[in-house]
């Protein structure tokens, strides 16, 4: 049971309603790929590959006037507790679409016509919030991967779990929450590029949650800042 | 790459941003929609929707089944969605893409998260068998805004669908076609799509709207009043504002929406 009666009162993690996850994150983790993350909160485990840009093998994909993403996120069937039946299904299917869009408009690709940038996000455990966690990886892994960027994106949800608004749901509190709204932002201009909502919220409710996710994002961003500079600062 | 949305974007822009629309609507009206229900005598429950020149079919097939083991006592919704090859010259026969996975999990969302059927109720014998409804859209002619249109037409199917009267006795189920009862429904949702083009939100985009789309927006809403599904899609983001907004505006569409059931 979550008690959560006025905004002093502790989650059953111990957070307070607008407290993130402990949040790691580490730019540039793997030899073979272009850019690399890796990134931890709370139970999430999240690495995240980029190549590119390079040719477009994909005829169909490749546009004369700029550079195209393409992105698979991706659950390892250890990540959660019943195995997962590998491969991709609807559920990753759709992940997989919003990230590539969350992240695309940070990207500068105009000047790599007929290229492909392929983003791989592979959650490795799970627990609650990967969609999030994958894109804000994903955007280190893409500035450490030294594509032109606009600003990082960073993702983060706020969401309603007995009846109060809080930041960055657990799993548990997923499970046993009212409503779950991810969002991605860039935060330099505070352009949202990712809103999904889940569950029922009122029109105040749905106001509070994006605005706390707003706040969440911010929060988010300053690691993924921190953990460039600590690849790239002493370089 | 496709060559003429990048020719009429333009114009297209420039009309709207003038607070003009190609077919002459409004910034915030529908298109006209047509709802006929029953329109499959063999489906449990059926409805063919057009909003504007988009047509979807859907149908309803209860099915029994096993409940999952973590809710015993529960009936099973499931929606899936098929954007047929016949709908438009780019779609692709074979695997469902990654816009009809979207489309449908976006739309089983809203019907769901709004907890309009009472899924207790399609429960048999708990731990046993339960109902399970299954929920197939069929897009026949694609003419822009699927979500909202797809929404409706489930909706519309829904509260035409008749389940037959099922017992549990001696480990076995017994149906009584002759007896039929209202899929239970409690409460009803609608969705209202906006696409950003140039600063403006504009509802309801017809298909060439949607093709030069910065960027899209789809609001759930219940009659009671909750917001029960949001997706967000398009390659540009959109601002704080430009949600606020449009969820205000969704609010007072939905009502109208669900006037056409």
């Amino acid at each position: 049971m979550i008690l959560i009666t006025s905004n002093d009162k502790k989650r059953d993690d111990d957070r307070a309603f607008d407290d993130i996850r402990p949040l790691k994150i580490e730019a540039g983790v793997l030899e073979r790929a272009d850019g690399s993350a890796y990134l931890e909160v709370g139970g999430n485990k999240i690495l995240v590959a980029v190549y590119g840009p390079r040719e477009s093998y994909i005829r169909r994909l490749l546009r004369p006037d700029t550079g195209v993403i393409r992105c698979k996120y991706n659950m390892a069937p250890f990540s959660v507790d019943d195995r997962k039946r590998p491969g991709h299904d609807r559920r990753s299917t759709e992940i997989s679409k919003i990230t590539a869009e969350a992240l695309r408009p940070s990207l500068m690709l105009e000047g790599f016509p007929r290229s492909m940038v392929d983003i791989f996000i592979e959650v490795i455990e799970a627990e609650g919030g990967t969609r999030c966690a994958g894109i804000t990886a994903a955007s280190v892994a893409l500035a450490d991967a030294g594509i032109p960027m606009r600003d990082l994106v960073v993702g983060c949800a706020a969401g309603k779990v007995d009846d109060e608004i809080v930041l960055d749901l657990s799993e548990k509190e997923d499970k046993e929450g009212q409503a779950d709204v991810p969002i991605a932002i860039m935060p330099r201009t505070g352009d949202i590029t990712l809103l999904q909502s889940d569950g029922n919220l009122t029109e105040e409710e749905f106001e509070k949650a994006l605005d706390l996710a707003i706040e969440g994002c911010k929060e988010v961003n300053k690691v993924q800042i921190e953990a460039l500079k600590e690849k790239y600062a002493k370089e | 790459m496709k060559i003429t949305p990048e020719i009429t974007r333009k114009s297209i822009t420039h009309l709207i941003n003038d607070g003009e629309r190609a077919d002459g609507r409004a910034m915030d009206e529908f298109r006209d929609i047509e709802i006929e229900t029953d329109v499959i005598s063999k489906a449990e429950g059926s409805a063919r929707i057009k909003l504007g020149k988009t047509q979807i079919i859907v149908g309803c097939k209860p099915q029994i089944g096993e409940p999952f083991p973590d809710t015993p006592n529960v009936g099973v919704l499931m929606t899936n969605g098929e954007m047929l090859p016949m709908a438009d010259p780019t779609f692709e026969p074979g695997p469902p893409s990654e816009e009809s996975i979207e489309l449908a999990r976006v739309v089983d969302r809203c019907i769901r998260e709004s907890e309009m059927v009472d899924l207790e109720k399609l429960c048999i014998e708990p731990g046993k068998k339960v109902w399970m409804v299954f929920v197939d859209l069929h897009i026949v002619d694609y003419d822009g805004n699927l979500f909202d249109a797809a929404t409706l037409g489930v909706m519309a199917a829904l509260m035409n669908t008749k389940l037959p009267i099922a017992k549990y006795v001696d480990d076995e189920v017994v149906i009584d076609e002759n007896e039929t009862m209202d899929l239970p429904l409690r409460d009803k949702a609608a969705m209202c799509t906006f696409v950003k083009i140039g600063d403006k939100m504009v509802l309801d985009p017809a298909r060439e709207e949607e093709s030069i789309l910065d960027a899209r927006i789809s609001i759930g809403i219940t009659e009671s009043g909750n917001i029960c599904a949001m997706q967000k899609g398009g390659n540009n983001p959109l601002t704080r504002e430009n949600i606020l907004e449009s969820v205000k505006i969704a609010y007072s569409k939905v009502p109208e929406l669900l006037k056409n059931l």
